[in-house]
């Protein structure tokens, strides 16, 4: 945000209420860019219209489930709807927030946002990739939310690599199983692949990072080269990457594939813990994914 | 001189509004017969546009958060040039540019795509905000329903504007004092509507909404006060124009029988069509 600040000056950022430590230097270095809204986010969302009308680029952030729920119809309205050159970023995606319950745990957000046109979603996997997704947000004429885990989430990329809008990323190859992956539970994947590499299962890992508009390709070719998918994501499996995945595949009419959605089923997130003990108790765990692969093979 | 003009644009406008809506099948009749004498003043003696450039970047922007009295204001932009007059015959049709809320992509000399109540006051302070950003002049003014106050989105933006300093923004409250199922007062009861907004920053005036005078003045003193938003509670009757509309809940989306067609096209001064 700092450096997109810099070099354009109808850069703003405006949060609800948050973003303290976070937002300190470009506060100290652009004070007059920067705008608590106070906890009115639906407030904010449509503040952010008035001003993208004008032609600034707002970078509205706040919680996930806060920022895509609470002002969900001033996002379709005021954002989309009028095409409003609006970011969206939403933090704390998933499970990442701990230990504080399903109120601050966005689980449904994705189903949300696919359904709304001209909207463009980008679900980094580590921070590496935040920083590209969030510099081409910023390219992009229109809305766009960003779904972002939260700080310090083990690094993905070992190498830089080109970020490509709705182009989804092949982070291993194979061709038993590909697991296609969004957001910071594809560390979680790629335990689980190695481990299933172990045990004799070649599997392809394709990291999502463009909700929408979707890389389609990627996924035919996947169900082409490969005998299953299984989808994996912080989300219910209602509506998110897994109903996305399901739609390329059964309408290409062509590819018979064994398939699973794997995520909350039509729950909310349960218990409290750390991170890794969320996804366990949540069933999203790097044992969770390789039964589910194993299982699905099986099928 | 500049006086009878208005008032002969008022009686045109009510004219054209409840002809657009009967001929388009169907609209929010006296939600915009109650806002006439404003939207009239505001476009013919307040707001610095010009139709030729409807998206000139330092115009005044007026925006219609009750976006369902959209006709009355259709109305008005076509007499002064927005769009062409042919455009009201089509109204709410198959084809048509103008429908029951208004499109900010498709019809000139509209500023949002308002229907949803509660969105404009919003949408209208992030413009004002753009305005002190940039250092321009321009003014904002939004146009609410009483009955939208009732969304808590409005009170965010109360909240909001004062404390920006927001006094390039207007607000103007249609108070007609009835809703969709009622009056007001039945269902959420706004008073005391003054002290409200008093107390959430706004600097105040109340005006007979029907009276072309003192809305002129009322609107060309704006802000009020250095610093502070302005608030226009425009006193109002629901359905000015036509008798049996008036104050009746039932009206609220609702088209004549011809038995009725013919008394509210004597009282407007229409030719029965």
């Amino acid at each position: 945000m700092h450096d997109l600040a810099r070099e354009n000056k109808q850069i703003l950022a405006l949060v609800a209420d948050n973003g303290a430590i976070v937002y300190d230097e470009y506060r100290r270095e652009f004070p007059d860019r920067f705008l608590n809204c106070g906890i009115s986010e639906a407030n904010m969302v449509s503040i952010a219209a008035g001003l993208a009308s004008c032609g600034k680029i707002p970078f509205a952030y706040t919680i996930a489930c806060f920022i895509t729920m609470r002002a969900f119809e001033q996002i379709r309205d005021d954002v989309c709807l009028q095409k409003m050159n609006v970011k969206l970023v939403g933090i704390g995606a998933g499970f990442v927030y701990s230990n504080l319950g399903p109120t601050h745990q966005a689980t449904e957000d994705i189903a949300l946002m696919r359904a709304l046109p001209n909207m463009t979603i980008f679900s980094p996997a580590d921070p590496l990739e935040v920083r590209k997704a969030t510099i081409a947000a910023a390219q992009i004429n229109g809305p766009v939310y960003l779904r972002l885990a939260t700080a310090g989430t083990p690094r993905i990329y070992e190498k830089d690599y080109e970020f490509k809008v709705g182009r989804g990323v092949v982070l291993r190859e194979g061709s038993g199983l590909a697991i296609i992956a969004t957001g910071a539970i594809l560390h979680e994947v790629l335990q689980a692949a190695d481990e299933l590499k172990s045990l004799g299962i070649s599997v392809r890992v394709i990291n999502i990072h463009t909700l929408k508009p979707m890389d389609k390709e990627i996924v035919l070719k996947a169900a082409y080269d490969t005998k299953a998918i299984l989808t994996v994501e912080e989300h219910t499996v209602l509506g998110g990457l897994g109903s996305a995945v399901a739609e390329v595949v059964l309408e290409n009419n062509k590819v018979p594939i064994k398939f699973k959605r794997l995520g909350l089923d039509d729950t909310f997130p349960a218990g409290y813990g750390t991170y890794e003990e969320m996804k366990e108790i949540n069933r999203l765990s790097k044992v969770d994914i390789v039964r589910a692969a194993q299982s699905l093979l099986e099928v | 001189m500049q006086e009878i003009d208005l008032e002969k644009k008022v009686k045109e406008l009510r004219k054209t509004i409840f002809r657009t809506i009967c001929k388009g099948g169907g609209g929010h009749i006296p939600a915009s017969l109650s806002i006439a004498e404003i939207l009239v003043v505001l476009y013919y003696s307040i707001l610095r546009i010009d139709p030729q450039n409807p998206r000139e970047s330092g115009r005044d922007r007026f925006i219609l958060s009750k976006g369902h009295a959209g006709v009355a204001l259709y109305a008005i932009l076509a007499d002064k040039g927005f769009f062409d007059k042919g455009e009201l015959d089509k109204f709410g049709r198959s084809g048509a540019i103008l429908g029951g809320h208004p499109d900010m992509y498709s019809v000139p000399g509209i500023e949002a795509s308002t229907g949803s109540l509660g969105h404009g006051l919003a949408f209208g302070a992030g413009v004002a905000l753009a305005a002190k950003m940039d250092k321009k002049d321009y003014r904002v003014f939004v146009l609410l329903g009483d009955g939208e106050c009732q969304e808590g989105t409005v009170w965010e933006t109360a909240l909001f504007a004062p404390q920006h300093k927001l006094d390039n923004l207007t607000a103007i409250i249609d108070y007609n004092k009835l809703q969709a199922m009622d009056r007001l007062d039945k269902i959420i009861s706004l008073d005391p509507l003054v002290d409200k907004w008093k107390s959430f920053g706004w600097e105040v005036r109340e005006v007979d909404g029907h009276d072309i005078n003192n809305l002129r003045d009322i609107l060309k003193a704006v802000p009020f006060a250095f610093g502070k938003p302005s608030l226009i509670i425009a006193n109002t009757i629901k359905g000015k124009g036509i008798s049996f509309m008036e104050n009746a809940p039932i009206w609220h989306y609702r088209l004549p029988n011809s038995d009725e067609m013919k008394i509210a096209c004597d009282e407007l001064g229409l030719e029965y069509f």
